[in-house]
């Protein structure tokens, strides 16, 4: 009796069982590759001619200079932080009822499917393109911004607290209701404290972000720091720049700490 | 106590400190939000913005019906706009993965030195959105979808790195000892006992970023970083909005069939 047993072991494949599969897989990866890298045109003369500019910009990402524009700087910085805390408090506002509404166990069908397409429509939208309608409809400015950032603070805030609110524990709810409560002391007693921690959490999150697009949306007119890193990188004042870069690193990186601080607290 | 006095007292879920204490708290916020409210009003013209229904009743109106004929001249950049994003993924995934091995304190050669460097990296590769990226880089390498292939790769970074890095912390332990009792190098360990745990993750993660970059990619135009936001600049900037409607209508198709990849290839790995 003599069974031939393997002496040397393969590991399996993990992802894809099929090997005609994976050879198709990987034949179509690299005919997609060659196409797409051919379709890039590149200007060498002009990328030689930028490294010039690139060590200009890490010098002067190396020696910032706060000075020369601190006027711009500093208005840009006001505004952006007052336009990031007041959309966070008005979007997170507006977002509690279409949030409740938008939660499958607790909101009647038509409401459900209001609440969600408000929802999905936010967060299709990037928030560069709506803050490039609002430019145009309500002028240059951080008004502009704040109506962005509080419009993307809906989608994000709804879409997250809707699932929050239908993955409750039932039970407590079933008991609320039990006692003969109305629809009102429902929302205040069996939901409310169960995704109230979650909800300063998410909150604290969407302030973090908002000021990252506070930086951003600038680009486009719509008030804050990203106006005048924008300027600066037009009149190639490397140094102005990379000073306002490190604010932006510094601020995004306190915000990140406190706020992941401040949620173990809430929590 | 007579029994009368003890059913006067009502339960109350706080103490009267506490309750003063909450009540501070709420009404500095109040405080904050009016005086941040102030700050930011004091440059903007009311007139405008009660004209805002007006103005936009005109665009709506410019803008309906799309161009739908301008489509022609879209095919290109969309296919420049699926490049930078795909391009960009894989730039990032390339840079990410090292990075997120050097980050991770299970898999870390030294603690000391390079796991707070590559913890930095991936910081500063996040705080700094793509669109800053492209900015920069167009302004060095002049305007093209290489600015922003490179722009998208470098915003990924921080991304990848940081959700594979705290992949690799959750592996499960046993399976790496189980590796090491066999005398496994330390590059066996990698491939045997940990890069199995994190391979579905690791899909899962590249495609979430991939959805992402599709949506930055298309608007990355706007600065000059090829693309379909390049036609986007260029309509607006001509005020040409039926084709603005339509360019928005496209980024918004390729957006929702992004997504339902991402959330078919997901579901299927995860």
């Amino acid at each position: 009796m003599s069974t031939a047993y393997p002496t040397t072991w393969r590991k399996p494949p993990q992802m894809i069982q099929s090997r005609g599969w994976r050879i198709a897989l990987a034949v179509g990866a690299v005919i997609y590759l060659v196409l797409a890298i051919g379709t890039i045109e590149v200007n060498w003369a002009r990328v030689i001619a930028g490294m010039e500019r690139a060590q200009r910009f890490v010098a002067g990402f190396l020696q910032p200079d706060f000075t020369t524009r601190w006027r711009d700087i500093s208005t840009g910085l006001m505004e952006s932080l007052t336009m990031t805390f007041t959309s966070t408090v008005v979007g997170v506002l507006i977002s509690i009822p279409i949030g409740v509404g938008a939660a499958r166990n607790i909101a009647p069908q038509w409401v459900y499917y209001i609440c969600r397409s408000i929802i999905a429509i936010s967060r299709a939208l990037q928030e560069i393109i709506v803050a490039i309608f609002f430019v145009a409809l309500f002028g240059f400015g951080a008004f502009a911004g704040f109506l962005t950032l509080t419009f993307a603070t809906i989608g994000f805030i709804g879409k997250l607290l809707a699932e929050d609110i239908e993955d409750i524990d039932e039970a407590q709810a079933e008991a609320i209701r039990a006692t003969g409560a109305s629809w009102l002391q429902l929302i205040n007693y069996a939901i409310q404290p169960q995704v109230m921690p979650r909800l300063i959490g998410l909150s604290l999150y969407r302030l973090d972000i908002n000021f990252r697009e506070s930086a951003v949306i600038g680009i486009v007119g719509a008030g804050g720091i990203g106006a005048a890193l924008n300027t600066s990188l037009s009149r190639y004042e490397y140094s102005s720049a990379g000073a306002i870069l490190l604010i932006i690193i510094a601020i995004v990186m306190i915000a990140e700490y406190s706020s992941g601080y401040l949620r173990k607290w809430v929590k | 106590m007579s029994i009368a006095s003890a059913e006067t007292q009502v339960w109350q879920h706080r103490t009267p400190l506490k309750r003063l204490m909450l009540w501070a708290g709420w009404l500095a916020c109040v405080a904050l939000f009016v005086w941040c409210w102030e700050r930011m009003t004091q440059r903007t013209i009311w007139a405008f913005v009660w004209d805002a229904p007006n103005a936009a009743a005109d665009i709506g109106s410019r803008a309906f019906p799309p161009r739908w004929s301008y489509m022609e001249r879209l095919w290109w950049p969309l296919w420049d706009t699926i490049n930078i994003a795909t391009l960009g993924t894989l730039l990032g995934i390339a840079m990410a993965v090292p990075l997120a091995f050097l980050a991770a304190s299970n898999t870390t050669p030294s603690r000391l030195i390079l796991r707070p460097i590559a913890l930095f990296i991936i910081v500063a590769s996040r705080s700094i959105n793509s669109l800053i990226w492209a900015l920069l880089l167009v302004s060095i390498l002049g305007p093209g979808i290489l600015a922003g292939i490179l722009a998208i790769g470098l915003r990924s970074i921080g991304f990848i790195g940081k959700l594979l890095y705290e992949a690799i912390e959750e592996t499960d332990i046993s399976q790496v000892e189980a590796i090491t009792a066999t005398g496994a190098s330390q590059g066996q360990i990698l491939t045997y006992g940990i890069v199995p745990q994190v391979l579905p993750a690791f899909y899962g993660i590249s495609v979430f970023r991939w959805d992402i970059n599709i949506r930055e990619s298309a608007i990355l135009g706007l600065v000059g970083a090829g693309g379909i936001g390049a036609q986007l600049n260029a309509s607006l900037n001509t005020l040409a909005w039926p084709q603005v409607s339509l360019i928005i209508l496209v980024i918004l198709g390729t957006v929702v069939v992004s997504e339902w990849v991402s959330a078919k290839v997901r579901h299927a790995v995860i």
